[in-house]
């Protein structure tokens, strides 16, 4: 009986190919699911960008006599109370959700990642007051802080993904302050030391980027409930305002009143919401189980 | 050494019961001063809509409400009479905070309860089938399903039930806090409590399937198998006893954190519970009673998290708490 060769049958599929195109595709044939979620995410983000060039109408422009329209050939998923194409709006609200999504993503991250390091590496009192603070915020559900803050600082673009972001930040602190404990006492850190390196350089040059697999799986992670709690919050109206199209403002309109009379203003803005969140989750998984595969379920 | 264990326990819930408190404290500071860096209070809020006014019953009604003073002043206030057990005045019905809260608290509490024993009903079994089928076209099926449960937003969820119900009854269910008969006590409180736990569902089944999975690879469990242990017995009094305890973290946690699904679901399915009332009241800067209502919310995700620690102890007699 042969020994199976296990080197050339990994080469043979791929796995060692260094090429950009060929890794991703030994990647995407390994995990099916977080292809078809890369899929789904690419496919919003060139909605996003080509918004204008997709669309026949503009999502803001008026049309009184095709009020409350039926999906046809002419306005594909029909049209609002106000004659405005449902179709352009939900292409345009991809706009909405990816800046909050990625918006709020990417800061709150970042600041959990600056007060995750300082507390894990300064240690003392400093981490004992962040570490405090983190409790107060994680006492308070992310819509309701979210909530309290829009309401606070008012219903904007910017001030939705701050009040999102902010939310986030105590998981991310914590993930990143738990390794940084952890990282501080390994071998390379202490000769990082011994040749006289500041301990800010060895805080940024040599401990964060140990912890980067992590928090990219957990920014990802969080990507999906970013764009959900954006659209709960336009829905309940204190999100982003009129007349921007937003998945979840489209939604409190038509809600209830429209179940009966314009199906189609409560399905596809949902079905919008789910698919981008539903392609992100697929991705997230995809990439934690490729990232750190001690988490794989 | 039991009197030691017992002191030890002591110590460790004086300190916990204290870290509680700061916590609260803390909402409760940030809260006070979120909602009063906002541009308009309730004065403008009711002014506004009047065109114009006299300046003079703009200064009468502000002072009226005691926005006139210092902030600092204001929270005393506040926290004294929170803990006397005076909530304040609503700032629109003027009727006590207390009495508008109060008489909501149980139609959440009611939907809560019954989302959280949906959820775990559906999840945990689910899970353990997952699980034990790991790789399986049905465990395939399963995660698909339970990720996309983790992706419709609750909203729209009972938008489409309230749809269904449309197009199959032909009426949508209208809340009614004493109903009359069974399938309508089912019609307002369980249909959305699926909604609401639907999520959770999803969630408690995923940290089943994960956590089973580990548990499974244990060497006990190939003992158990080895002496000749059914199927049902390994899976579901072997290894589930023992896998259960981050499941116990999650629906916990999952517990305070269902407010957030109650407060679009309460929107939708129009029920006055407390989780709705806070969007109303944020929407009217009613700050005593949002400032109460999230001092609630706070409390009851600390307690959960508390209780969820205890249970710890209780469940794995491995775990002691010790300072």
């Amino acid at each position: 009986m042969d020994a199976i060769n296990y080197d050339s049958e990994l080469r043979r599929a791929g796995a060692h190919s260094t090429h950009g195109w060929r890794k991703l595709a030994f990647l995407a044939q390994r995990h099916v699911l977080g292809a078809i979620g890369l899929t789904i995410m690419v496919m919003f983000v060139l909605a996003a960008v080509f918004a204008d060039l997709i669309c026949r109408f503009s999502p803001l422009s008026v049309d009184a006599v095709h009020a409350l329209a039926a999906p046809s050939g002419l306005h594909w998923l029909g049209t609002d109370s106000f004659g405005r194409d449902v179709w352009s709006r939900i292409i345009h609200g991809a706009r909405i959700s990816l800046a909050v999504g990625i918006g709020s993503t990417a800061l709150g991250s970042s600041i959990g990642v600056m007060v995750g390091l300082t507390s894990g590496y300064l240690s003392g009192w400093v981490d004992l007051v962040f570490q405090r603070v983190t409790d107060i915020l994680q006492a308070l559900p992310l819509l309701v802080l979210a909530l309290v803050m829009t309401a606070a600082l008012g219903p904007s673009l910017p001030n939705v993904i701050l009040a999102i972001a902010i939310p986030l930040v105590p998981t991310v602190s914590r993930v990143i302050r738990a390794n940084t404990l952890a990282l501080r006492e390994l071998p390379f850190v202490e000769a990082a030391k011994s040749i006289g390196m500041s301990e800010t350089r060895i805080a940024l040059r040599h401990v964060l980027p140990n912890t980067l697999a992590p928090l990219i799986v957990l920014a990802t992670a969080q990507l999906g409930s970013t764009i959900l709690t954006e659209a709960s919050l336009s829905f309940l109206g204190l999100g982003i305002p009129e007349p921007y199209p937003s998945w979840g403002r489209m939604l409190s309109e038509s809600a209830a009143e429209y179940v009966r009379t314009a199906p189609w203003l409560v399905i596809f803005p949902g079905v919008a919401i789910s698919l981008a969140v539903f392609g992100t989750n697929l991705f997230g998984d995809a990439l934690r189980d490729i990232l750190d595969p001690r988490q794989r379920g | 050494m039991r009197a030691n264990g017992s002191s030890q326990l002591f110590a460790y819930l004086v300190r916990r019961l204290t870290l509680m408190l700061v916590t609260l404290f803390g909402i409760s500071v940030i809260i006070f001063v979120l909602l009063r860096i906002v541009p308009g209070n309730i004065v403008d809020i009711l002014f506004d809509a009047a065109g114009y006014v006299d300046p003079a019953d703009k200064a009468n009604l502000t002072r009226e409400l005691g926005l006139d003073q210092p902030i600092v002043v204001q929270y005393l206030h506040w926290i004294g009479g929170l803990l006397h057990g005076d909530l304040g005045y609503s700032f629109v019905s003027e009727k006590p905070a207390l009495d508008e809260i109060l008489p909501r608290i149980p139609i959440t509490a009611r939907l809560a309860g019954l989302a959280i024993m949906f959820s775990a009903s559906i999840g945990i079994p689910l899970g353990v089938i997952s699980a034990v089928n790991q790789g399986s076209r049905l465990d395939y099926v399963l995660r698909v399903v339970s990720l996309s449960g983790l992706s419709l937003p609750s909203f729209w969820l009972g938008l489409l039930i309230l749809m269904a119900s449309v197009s199959l009854f032909g009426s949508m269910p209208i809340f009614n806090p004493n109903p009359k008969t069974w399938t309508e006590a089912f019609a307002i409180y369980c249909v959305p409590a699926m909604a609401v736990g639907f999520r959770s569902a999803a969630l408690t089944m995923r940290i089943t399937r994960s956590s089973m999975l580990e548990v499974l690879r244990q060497d006990y469990i190939r003992t158990a198998r080895a002496k000749g242990a059914s199927r049902a017995s390994v899976n579901f009094h072997h290894a589930l006893k023992n896998a259960i305890l981050p499941v116990i973290t999650v629906i916990g946690i999952e517990a305070a954190f269902l407010i957030g699904g109650l407060i679009v679901t309460e929107t939708v399915f129009n029920i006055p519970g407390v989780a709705r009332f806070l969007v109303e009241a944020l929407r009217w800067r009613d700050y005593p009673i949002v400032q109460n209502l999230v001092m609630l919310i706070a409390l009851v995700v600390v307690t959960a998290n508390f209780i969820v620690d205890m249970l710890y102890a209780v469940l794995d007699p491995r775990i002691r708490y010790t300072d």
